[in-house]
């Protein structure tokens, strides 16, 4: 069940840090403690980069969700970059294309719940995150 | 433009950083910083980060330039102030600050750069300074 929906246009690095406010906003509205947000917002953070180095920018969904009683926070980027041809390389510890640590897909995965990574090249990349207001 | 100010105190150069940076602003940080490494011969920088709450790779990768290229120049680093959750996501993340110096506040974190920058004085550097009869 949703029960909060809202979109944020990504154009330029201004808007990474009033982003990340707004999943705080989401997170401390449902309650989630202070470790768990900091592992969200993070992973958020990681992935905004991507969408802006990689892709120019593009439009992440947020929403509260609730699903067996469990509430969390869901955040979706969206992107009509490039995409990625190997997912599964660019999932990698130390793999990147950018000169950069490659830290951030597998990082971000590691700091959440629930990671989704759809790409598809010359169309684009979709990522999905889910943390739950527990942390699991 | 926005800066974070650099306070000098003998050896060390001193900055607390009171917002969750953006990019612009840690660049030119980084750069701030490193000018004024060169420029006043410091021996130590600190940074206390005890306000921010969210350190990505970014920021990361900013705290590890600031710390190799002082190094270069022959000043140490040395962040404090870390909030748990901030270390915690970092090992999740799978971060390592390389080259930087952590400690608990600031006041550790000045003993950590004394040491670290030997000055508190060795015993051999001490004999050295004994005069020689000629010059009694
Ligand atoms: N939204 C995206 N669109 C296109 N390619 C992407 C996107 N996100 C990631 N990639 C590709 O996946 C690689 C790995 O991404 P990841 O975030 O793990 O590392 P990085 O961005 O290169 O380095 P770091 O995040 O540590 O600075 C990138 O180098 C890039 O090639
Ligand atoms: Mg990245």
């Amino acid at each position: 069940m949703i029960l909060s929906k809202d979109t944020m246009q990504i154009v330029h690095e201004q808007n990474v840090v009033p982003f990340r406010n707004r999943v705080k906003e989401l997170a401390t509205k449902i309650g989630m403690s202070l470790v768990n947000q900091t592992k969200l917002i993070t992973a958020a953070s990681e992935l905004v980069r991507n969408m802006l180095k990689y892709a120019n920018g593009g439009k992440i969904l947020l929403e509260i969700i609730s699903n067996n009683g469990r509430t969390g926070v869901r955040l979706t980027f969206m992107d009509e970059g490039p995409g990625i041809a190997d997912v599964q390389q660019a999932m990698r510890d130390g793999f990147s294309t950018g000169k950069s640590l490659g830290l951030g897909l597998p990082g971000a995965k590691r700091l959440v719940n629930e990671f989704d990574i759809k790409s598809k090249p010359g169309e684009g990349t979709t990522v999905t995150i889910t943390h739950w207001k527990n942390g699991r | 433009m926005d800066r974070i100010p650099i306070l000098k105190m003998g050896p060390y150069l001193l900055v607390t950083i009171q917002v969750d940076l953006y990019d612009r602003l840690a660049l030119t940080l980084e750069n701030d910083l490193i000018n004024m490494v060169s420029k006043t011969g410091a021996r130590g920088v600190l940074i206390d980060i005890s306000a921010v709450s969210i350190v990505d790779s970014f920021m990361g990768r900013i705290l590890g330039n600031i710390a190799s290229m002082s190094r270069i120049m022959d000043a140490e680093t040395v962040v404090v102030g870390m909030q748990p959750a901030v270390a915690i996501t970092l090992v999740e993340l799978g971060l390592t600050l390389q080259g930087v110096y952590t400690a608990l506040d600031v006041e550790k974190g000045m003993e950590l750069l004394q040491t670290k920058i030997g000055i508190i004085e060795d015993p051999e550097d001490e004999d050295e300074e004994v005069p020689d009869d000629d010059t009694v």
